[in-house]
């Protein structure tokens, strides 16, 4: 670590760990619900277990993001950050909006949360991963735009380099989008319209450029290849991401009342979004075999390249598994979005954050480089406990989704949907498996924290 | 051919790109929004349906079903629930009110929300105006 500021992205990271643990536990409760009907019912029906399943999920990313830009931008700039103070009173504001946000999901009704928090002024509640009432989507805004102005003054009183400049324009447009999430029209047609412009222009384009950033830095650190390289790569992924992902929002239209055309236009770019995410893998493979050092930090060198992988398979390869749009008449809404939905958020964002914690959490903690053998080693083994254990649980998703597509949409007696879903459990009691491991999995890498000893060496 | 293709071809490829897509689909967005009414029947959108879409979002319906394909895959589609329950906006109200506040043991069970007649008759009228969307033949058959 470089700079003294840069280790406020500690606080960041450890809230991060303490949702992700919330929303793992969330998701369990969840899956047991998939198959135990009334668990917990009425206390946490499983509408309100999902909205902090998802909401904390992409609460505890931002803070990844944040966290990790606080670290990244003072070293690529080459200077403090410009007011530390800043980010941890804007951490503390975030970390309290979002514990009161769920705490209210948990202890009052949604109706009574959405009457109390004036939604009728301002409707933007109950609309699929932007439930939050919307005086906290405000305060997501706000702290965001703290957040922008903090190493916004720090890159422009620092070096310019291409990561930083790539991350800010992720993160400046993150923020654009979200405001959508404030157009909420009576026409559901034009609602759910531009709802995908957050959700779909967030996941499947602005955060990419988050994701690349932050992917070259740590290659960059790790591998001690040449920056220009780096950068070079940098570009070329983003550009596909964008040349592909911004039409392939148009697989998201194909059967909400937008016009047909869609289902071409759609199925034709996003049938390439995988594209960016193949370069991903080939870049973070090739990098470390052209190192010019052995980094010892062996437990961020594997979540960097577990991370390329695994966002090919999850993003990549299960989005074109129902992208197209014949394909997608059948699969629209079952469990085979679920699948792809987890693989792709595990894969590609859960991963990359981890890999910036991996990598800078030692650095923080006063350490050269990285943490003891036996530390490393533990943590090696979180990483192959929540990959392998996600893997199986997009495996049995998707085996119930095929099963489902075929006794519900694709057949000529199709059956009701409870019908179906009885002839699922076997499929759901293996995924919760696969969920417990997985938790094993995360309590280890939490575990990994704790573990003193030498520092290992390369 | 590695000193042809330098960093600032990829930058160029990547703003350029960017921006030609950008526009593309600002266009097809503005076409869209033309092709619109005709598609989603916005004259029928009463203050009845508003309010039913307002019951809808209060209480985060989209939770467990899905709305035209979107929303969580715990409880059924409910963009054509209104021609599955054989075009009866009494079948829907009466559905949505018999539900046991304590749940059913061992099964799955919506949650009583106790509605008002006057929002009961809201989200009805709701997914009615739901079901009548031109959604392209989606869902393929009645049970969504």
């Amino acid at each position: 670590m470089k700079y003294q500021s840069q280790s406020v992205a500690k606080l960041y990271f450890i809230a991060a760990i303490a949702l992700f643990v919330a929303q793992i536990l969330f998701g369990l409760i969840m899956g047991l619900q998939y198959v135990m009907g009334d668990f917990l019912f009425p206390e946490i029906p499983f509408n309100v277990a999902r909205m902090v399943h998802t909401n904390t999920l992409i609460v505890w990313l931002l803070f990844g993001f944040m966290g990790s830009a606080y670290y990244l931008v003072p070293e690529e700039s080459e200077t403090e950050l410009y007011s530390p103070k800043l980010a941890v009173i804007l951490f503390w504001v975030f970390l309290g909006a979002a514990g009161a946000t769920v705490a209210a999901y948990l202890l009052v009704n949604y109706s009574t949360l959405a009457a109390a928090t004036g939604n009728e002024l301002l409707p933007t509640m109950g609309r699929e991963f932007l439930e939050q009432p919307t005086i906290t989507k405000i305060g997501i805004v706000v702290v965001v735009l703290g957040f922008l102005f903090n190493i916004g003054m720090t890159m422009l009183k620092g070096r310019k380099t291409t990561i930083n400049l790539v991350l800010m324009l992720g993160l400046v447009l993150l923020a654009v989008f979200f405001l959508f999430s404030f157009y909420n029209p009576e026409n559901l047609v034009l609602d759910k319209f531009f709802w995908w412009w957050v959700v779909h222009l967030w996941v499947e384009g602005v955060w990419e450029l988050i994701l690349g950033a932050l992917l070259a830095f740590v290659l960059i650190k790790v591998t001690g290849v040449d920056r220009e390289v780096i950068e070079k790569w940098l570009y070329m992924i983003i550009a596909m991401a964008f040349i592909t992902g911004i039409l392939g929002t148009g697989h998201h239209f194909y059967f909400i009342g937008a016009p047909e055309y869609w289902q071409t236009i759609g199925s034709i770019f996003s049938a390439m979004e995988p594209i960016p995410f193949f370069m991903m893998t080939l870049f973070a493979f090739n990098m470390v075999n052209r190192r010019r050092r052995d980094h010892p930090n062996k437990a961020a060198v594997l979540w960097a390249l577990g991370t390329g992988v695994m966002a090919f398979l999850g993003a990549g390869v299960w989005g074109f598994l129902h992208t197209l749009a014949p394909v997608n008449f059948y699969t629209h809404g079952t469990q085979i979005t679920a699948a792809h939905g987890h693989m792709a958020f595990y894969g590609a964002y859960v991963m990359i954050v981890i890999t910036m914690i991996s990598y800078t959490m030692p650095l923080m903690r006063g350490r050269a480089a990285c943490n003891s053998a036996a530390s490393q080693v533990m943590e090696m083994w979180s990483f192959w406990l929540m990959t392998v254990s996600m893997v199986f649980i997009t495996l049995f998703l998707t085996a119930a989704g095929i099963v489902q597509v075929w006794l519900q949409r694709y057949n000529d007696a199709p059956q009701a949907f409870m019908v179906v879903q009885e002839q699922l459990a076997i499929f759901y009691w293996m995924r919760e498996l696969a969920g417990v491991i997985f938790l094993l999995g995360l309590v280890l890498y939490i575990a990994s924290f704790f573990i003193k000893g030498e520092e290992a060496t390369a | 051919m590695s000193s042809v293709f330098t960093k600032s071809t990829a930058r160029n490829i990547f703003y350029g790109g960017s921006l030609f897509f950008f526009l593309v689909f600002l266009g097809l967005t503005m076409d869209t929004m033309g092709k619109l009414p005709e598609r989603d029947h916005r004259e029928n959108i009463t203050p009845q349906v508003a309010l039913g879409k307002k019951v809808w979002e209060d209480n985060n319906c989209i939770g467990c079903h899905t709305l035209l394909g979107e929303g969580a895959y715990f409880a059924p589609e409910l963009g054509n629930v209104y021609k599955r329950f054989g075009e009866s906006k009494e079948a829907i109200t009466a559905f949505i009110k018999s539900r046991p506040a304590e749940g059913v043991p061992g099964r799955r069970s919506m949650p009583q929300f106790n509605l008002s007649d006057e929002e009961l008759d809201a989200i009805a009228e709701f997914l009615k105006w739901s079901s009548e969307i031109n959604t392209a033949n989606w869902p393929p058959n009645i049970q969504g």
